[in-house]
């Protein structure tokens, strides 16, 4: 349990650390809050040879509300990002999403940028950022490139980063997705990783038609998808409890989950079922009033 | 690869200004054991699972085995040898004993440094608040309920003197 020997470089800026990302004849990783990767070092499942370490590069952290976009640096920690206002006031499923994190401890070092570029399906972050229509922005010492969430996640920890390349922000355009939000995930204790999740967006009428709506089940594919079908089930109905059923069940229908030591993939497709369902009626709670 | 090099590493740690070198590798937690000797930081997973070694690190708790001891360089560290006074305990530590909140004890700093920055927090404490907030650390012997207990006794203690 004790990580392999690595060569530690403290970044002093965004320069500095892509400076040293780039070199290619190394494996470099970036350490940001380090609550993922740091584990998958002691268990020697990560070896890097240089670890540049983001935490003292300032510049990486903040929420700022930017024209049509809520920015936010990807070492801003999930915790700052829990209590912004500006996060309250747009992006209030951001603000549910990592009251589901681990615990307050992990959220205090942990970053948002950090759990998006580490990929984890079951994780909360990739799944929101999905939901959100997010961007976002990776930089190297070549330049500056936007990639959407829904091109960035390929699988199992797996992303649209290159070598070299450094996640350093994560875009939010305001309005472009459903303001009302639902969530719900299982976990079999507080704070660990939902064993199956949803989360859903929608805008619903006041007599509960749904006119936009975005389906994100979790941990039920090798990386976090909107679910086509059960969006086209939302659109243009009422949200009631046979719509809810009906969604719940086209989105157990539609993903692809594994068998683990968490759960089997039957016991999944069941879970995700009843999360959708739940996450859905969280949504419509004070909908149409 | 000169992954072996020692770092000379400089860090408050409970109000002593502490320089000492180490490998990058090594965790902050094994730091303030060996370098440090700071032995109230307990290691039970070292993969941050179970909380025992749960310090302040720049005023925030932290787990000190999801740290490289390198990245404490500059640092302002609190551990629970920091927590008491003195010889006089701090009140969490006196209710822990009053509550028969610990058997083994080898969790209980975890819990203190949690406990103590939800109390710090000024929130009002119910016994939900309180079990969410320790959910992240393992025990063993207690079965938690001394430990939810001890740490409501304080709260209530302490909105007792505020409506004096």
């Amino acid at each position: 349990m004790k990580a392999a020997a690595f060569r530690y470089h403290r970044a002093t800026s965004l320069d500095d650390a892509l400076a040293v990302m780039a070199d290619d004849d190394e494996e470099v990783r970036a350490l940001a809050g380090g609550q993922s990767l740091v584990p998958l070092m002691a268990m020697r499942l990560s070896r890097p040879e240089v670890l540049v370490d983001l935490n003292g590069v300032d510049a990486l952290a903040g929420v700022a509300l930017d024209g049509g976009h809520l920015r936010i640096g990807a070492m801003t920690r999930q915790r700052d990002v829990e209590r912004s206002p500006l996060v309250a006031e747009h992006l209030p499923l951001l603000r549910t999403a990592i009251g589901h994190i681990g615990h307050v401890t992990i959220r205090h070092r942990g970053t948002i940028g950090g759990s998006v570029a580490h990929a984890d399906p079951a994780a909360e972050l990739p799944a929101a950022v999905v939901a959100l229509g997010a961007e976002m922005v990776l930089a190297s010492t070549g330049g500056t490139r936007v990639v959407p969430a829904e091109e960035f996640f390929d699988s199992y920890l797996v992303t649209a980063v290159e070598p070299g390349e450094l996640l350093v922000e994560v875009r939010f355009p305001l309005g472009a997705v459903p303001a009302r939000h639902g969530m719900a995930e299982f976990t079999r204790r507080a704070g660990d990783f939902a064993v199956a999740g949803a989360i859903v967006l929608a805008d619903v009428a006041a007599d509960l038609t749904v006119r936009r709506a975005r389906v994100v089940p979790m941990a039920v594919d090798p990386a976090p998808r909107r679910s086509a079908r059960a969006e086209e089930l939302l659109v243009g109905r009422a949200l009631d409890d046979g719509v809810i059923r009906e969604v719940a069940a086209a989105v157990a229908a539609g993903c692809g989950p594994v068998d683990d030591i968490h759960g089997s993939a039957a016991y999944r497709r069941d879970l995700v079922a009843e999360m959708t369902r739940r996450a859905l009626a969280r949504l419509r709670q004070g909908a149409g009033e | 690869m000169s992954g072996e090099t020692a770092i000379t590493v400089s860090a408050t740690v409970n109000g002593r200004r502490q320089t000492f070198t180490c490998e990058a590798r090594e965790t902050l937690a094994d730091a303030l054991r060996r370098r440090c000797q700071v032995r109230g930081v307990h290691l039970g997973c070292e993969h941050g699972v179970c909380g025992a070694c749960t310090i302040r690190f720049d005023g925030v708790t932290a787990r000190s085995c999801l740290m490289f001891a390198p990245q404490a360089d500059g640092a302002e560290i609190v551990t629970v040898e920091g927590l008491a006074d003195g010889d006089e305990l701090h009140p969490l530590q006196e209710a822990f004993s009053r509550h028969h909140a610990l058997q083994c004890g080898f969790c209980t700093p975890g819990f203190l440094m949690v406990a103590q920055e939800l109390l710090a927090e000024g929130g009002p404490l119910t016994e939900e608040v309180v079990r969410e907030a320790i959910s992240g650390n393992i025990c063993r012997c207690t079965g938690y309920h001394n430990i939810v207990e001890a740490i409501l006794a304080v709260a209530d203690a302490r909105s007792g003197e505020a409506e004096k």
